[in-house]
């Protein structure tokens, strides 16, 4: 009964109304860079190609564990409407340790390309791809500090509805993310191999 | 170390020109000023808790109308110089260098656009919007407090370079790239540019967010979205066009910092940067834009004209739809600003009529302004002068509007001040005449007083007269040939007579901005008398005027039922109920100020390059951020038997 309750008054909450306008204006900023993206991608200026500076499997490996992440997180979800801290702590540390994982990935991606002499100030189209990826890692890297901010709560403070709404707004930010990834991989990674 | 500690700052930053040392010493005795009397009168404590920390809508909004009035003198002595040098300027004979001319033009826009207008459109829009919708508050009151903070943090850094940094941006208003890259403009003016709309469009976007889900969620019962007053509409429309456009403006400048600090290419001549691609991503912006800038205003225009003529407004419906109209074609139009630069014949054409179909629309609204006019009963207020002076001037910007939509003829004023008296006859004309009607006609109903009728008019009076003589001679020089944002021209062209009647127009302006200050002063000191103690001094129609003015904190002790369109008009001679409810109230927080103080830091340090900076604002503004969010107890309860206090009280 009090999760049915619960859920209603998620349904009916102002701020993850408000939650999801901020998402669709973030879609907007991507939308820009992928824009930018497209347009620059063969402004290589001399420069390697991009399907001979990317990575594929490294790309797929990022992909799968975002999407894992996105996976934990949902569970974690699951698990404070049922009103189970423990779990629900569980779940979303390992959603925590997979986007650390990912970035990981991707800052070593950045590194070696750096170190390869194919950094953002090599050519427009580097500019772009590591603008629009980068922009997505910081993303990331704010949700993984929101994570830890929402595990404190989850910790010390009650489930009251106002708290389960920001647990709730951050889960929607880690699935927001995946959503962006997923576009990242295809385009980025996938239509530079293909086209 | 020194590098460290100061980034790109040195002692060449320091005022050293004539005009950062006035801009600089004028700022400080200013600030000077406005402390002794604080400390006088033992006002900073009132200062603190009563407004700077306040959640009341109300309240912020009175804070964006004193901060855009602010802005708006900024601004037009932008203007002064401007006028000045081009009277002046024949066979160079003018008093202001090249670069510093530019660096005048370039402020005067973006002040004028980020913060005269969209700031007073949204002090209105706090003001009036949860009045007219019957609600107590907005969707998230802290989120507004934020919005507004972060607006005066982008208007202190785009005056911060009178103080330290000697120049501001050379390159027009939407900071053009290549112009605007590191290899030609390596000064930091650009980097406050940038910065400084970073931040004012953070405070725009959360502003629009807010006003969107409140206008969606906090409506009073009854008032279904076609029974919603046309300012709401027209808001609602502004709003969505601010969160789908700001987020562009934010992606297209950070790109261009990026070239900027880091040395990427998106924008650069260069590396395969694309310049081409900075046009259309700021003009996807850039468009919408001027519609952010009108729509509120039709919006206003539309209560008053129906308030003083009497009469529903006409064909409500077709407004309605009109405004939503303008709103979608207002997203597929950006590429007119830019016809001669080479899109081809069919893209032209494909963009120009378009722009030509918003005058559908546009007429649309004009007509059934005039039909509502027609047969009323018309009351020649101040708000109804600047309302039927809007309408004469909207024709005029229109009807070139639409000349300018035929890309050949474009190509001919391209560029030229037929163009700049165009957009100022729409910016001054719908924009800026919005914003007086708008104050005259909400002025009682926040302050309790109404404004003084009779330098209202001679205000209107100027300014309209002024208009004419400012920017007619500017349609004429467009055809002869001038172009923009000139600091000197050949004697022999012949332009010099027009551009001192143009400086001659300019002086009657002024004239009228100087009776609007007489006649707020002569306001205030006659406010006894002009006391407006029915909470209706226009006969109005809105919910607005169903509360006192100045309205409770709370708006209303009972949220009204909402039965029609003119939701007051049609209660209006009910008697009032007199049972009332606990109220649930935001409390105030000085986070919005703190968070704000620690994101002008950040844009600071990112100017001046100055790492240590950068990240203590970031690491503060967030560490604020999610210290807020363990404040579970952000609202207090004003129980039913206070309110029965306050309101018998009246």
């Amino acid at each position: 009964m009090m999760e049915k309750e619960l859920d209603t008054e998620l349904k009916s909450d102002a701020k993850i109304f408000g939650f999801w306008i901020y998402l669709m204006t973030d879609l907007i900023v991507f939308a820009a860079l992928f824009a930018s993206f497209i347009v620059l991608r063969k402004s290589t200026f001399g420069g390697l190609p991009a399907s001979e500076i990317f990575e594929l499997p490294l790309a797929l490996s990022e992909t799968i564990i975002l999407l894992v992440s996105s996976f934990t997180c949902a569970m974690g979800m699951l698990a404070i409407h049922q009103r189970q801290k423990k779990a629900a702590l569980l779940w979303f540390a390992l959603t925590f340790v997979l986007g650390i994982a990912f970035l990981f990935l991707e800052i070593n991606e950045f590194a070696k390309f750096i170190h390869e002499g194919n950094g953002p100030g090599r050519s427009a189209f580097l500019s772009s791809f590591f603008t629009l990826v980068g922009t997505h890692g910081t993303h990331i890297t704010v949700g993984l500090l929101w994570m830890v901010v929402e595990m404190f709560r989850i910790s010390y403070r009650t489930l009251s509805a106002q708290n389960v709404s920001r647990i709730f707004r951050m889960v929607i930010f880690w699935h927001f993310l995946d959503f962006v990834w997923i576009f990242i991989f295809t385009t980025v990674y996938g239509m530079t191999h293909l086209i | 170390m020194k590098k460290f500690i100061f980034g790109k700052l040195t002692l060449d930053a320091l005022p050293h020109q004539w005009f950062t040392i006035g801009g600089t010493v004028f700022m400080f005795l200013m600030v000077l000023t406005a402390v002794i009397i604080l400390t006088k009168y033992k006002r900073w404590s009132w200062l603190w808790h009563d407004w700077l920390t306040s959640t009341d809508p109300k309240k912020i909004g009175t804070m964006y109308v004193i901060f855009a009035t602010f802005m708006f003198f900024r601004g037009m002595i932008d203007v002064a110089l401007i006028w000045l040098q081009q009277a002046l300027a024949a066979d160079g004979e003018g008093f202001l260098e090249a670069g510093h001319f530019q660096e005048i033009f370039t402020s005067h826009g973006d002040i004028m656009v980020f913060f005269v207008t969209m700031g007073y459109f949204f002090g209105f829009m706090n003001w009036i919007i949860p009045l007219q919708i019957g609600a107590r508050d907005l969707s998230y009151p802290f989120l507004n407090s934020l919005g507004f903070w972060l607006t005066v943090a982008g208007g202190l850094l785009i005056n911060a370079f009178f103080i330290i940094g000697g120049h501001f941006a050379n390159t027009g208003w939407l900071a053009i790239a290549p112009l605007s890259s590191l290899e030609f403009n390596p000064g930091v003016g650009v980097d406050y540019l940038i910065w400084s709309l970073q931040l004012s469009g953070l405070g725009s976007l959360l502003a629009g967010i807010n006003f969107i889900a409140t206008i969606i969620k906090k409506r009073a019962p009854g008032m279904t979205l076609m029974r919603m007053p046309l300012f709401v509409w027209t808001s609602l429309c502004g709003m969505v066009l601010i969160i789908s456009a700001f987020p562009v403006l934010t992606a297209v400048t950070f790109m261009l910092w990026l070239d900027r600090f880091f040395e990427m290419h998106f924008f650069t001549v260069s590396h395969g940067g694309n310049q081409m691609m900075y046009f259309n991503l700021i003009w996807m912006w850039g468009h919408p834009e001027v519609y952010i800038l009108v729509l509120p205003a039709f919006g206003m225009y539309s209560e008053i004209i129906s308030t003083f003529s009497q009469k529903q407004i006409s064909n409500y419906t077709s407004m309605v739809w009109a405004s939503i109209i303008i709103t979608g074609l207002s997203y597929l139009v950006w590429l007119h600003h830019f016809f001669t630069m080479g899109a081809g014949p069919e893209v032209n054409s494909f963009f120009g009529i378009v722009t030509m179909i918003i005058a559908i629309p546009s007429g649309v609204l004009v007509f059934n302004w005039i039909q509502t006019m027609l047969k009323g009963k018309i009351v020649f207020a101040t708000p109804m002068c600047w309302s039927i002076g809007f309408i004469i001037i909207f024709l005029l910007g229109g009807m070139t509007g639409v000349f300018m939509a035929s890309p050949p003829a474009d190509f001919q004023v391209h560029n030229s001040l037929f163009l700049i008296a165009h957009f100022h006859a729409q910016i001054i004309g719908i924009a800026l005449f919005g914003v007086f009607a708008g104050l005259t006609y909400w002025f009682p109903k926040i302050m309790g007083f109404t404004l003084d009728e009779k330098s209202g008019k001679v205000a209107f009076w100027l300014w309209f007269v002024g208009f004419y003589v400012a920017f007619t001679p500017l349609f004429i020089l467009g055809f002869m040939g001038a172009t923009r944002r000139l600091d000197t021209y050949r004697a022999e062209t012949g332009w010099q007579p027009f551009f001192i009647i143009a400086l001659f127009g300019f002086l009657i302006i002024s004239a009228g901005i100087i009776t609007q200050v007489y006649q707020i002063i002569v306001s205030i000191r006659d406010r006894k008398l002009n006391r407006d103690t029915t909470g209706d001094p226009w006969n109005g129609r809105t919910l607005e005027w169903a509360t006192t003015s100045p309205p409770p904190a709370y708006n209303f002790a009972k949220i009204p039922t909402v039965e029609g369109i003119d939701a007051f008009w049609l209660i209006k001679n009910k008697q009032r109920l007199r049972e009332y409810e606990d109220i649930e109230l935001p409390k105030n927080t000085g986070m919005g100020v703190y968070i704000s103080i620690f994101a002008f830091l950040a844009g600071f340090g990112i100017v001046w390059h100055i790492h240590w900076l950068i990240v203590l604002g970031i690491i503060g503004s967030v560490a604020c951020l999610i210290r807020f969010s363990f404040d579970e107890h952000r609202d207090y309860i004003l129980p039913a038997a206070k309110v029965a206090l306050l309101e018998e009280a009246q």
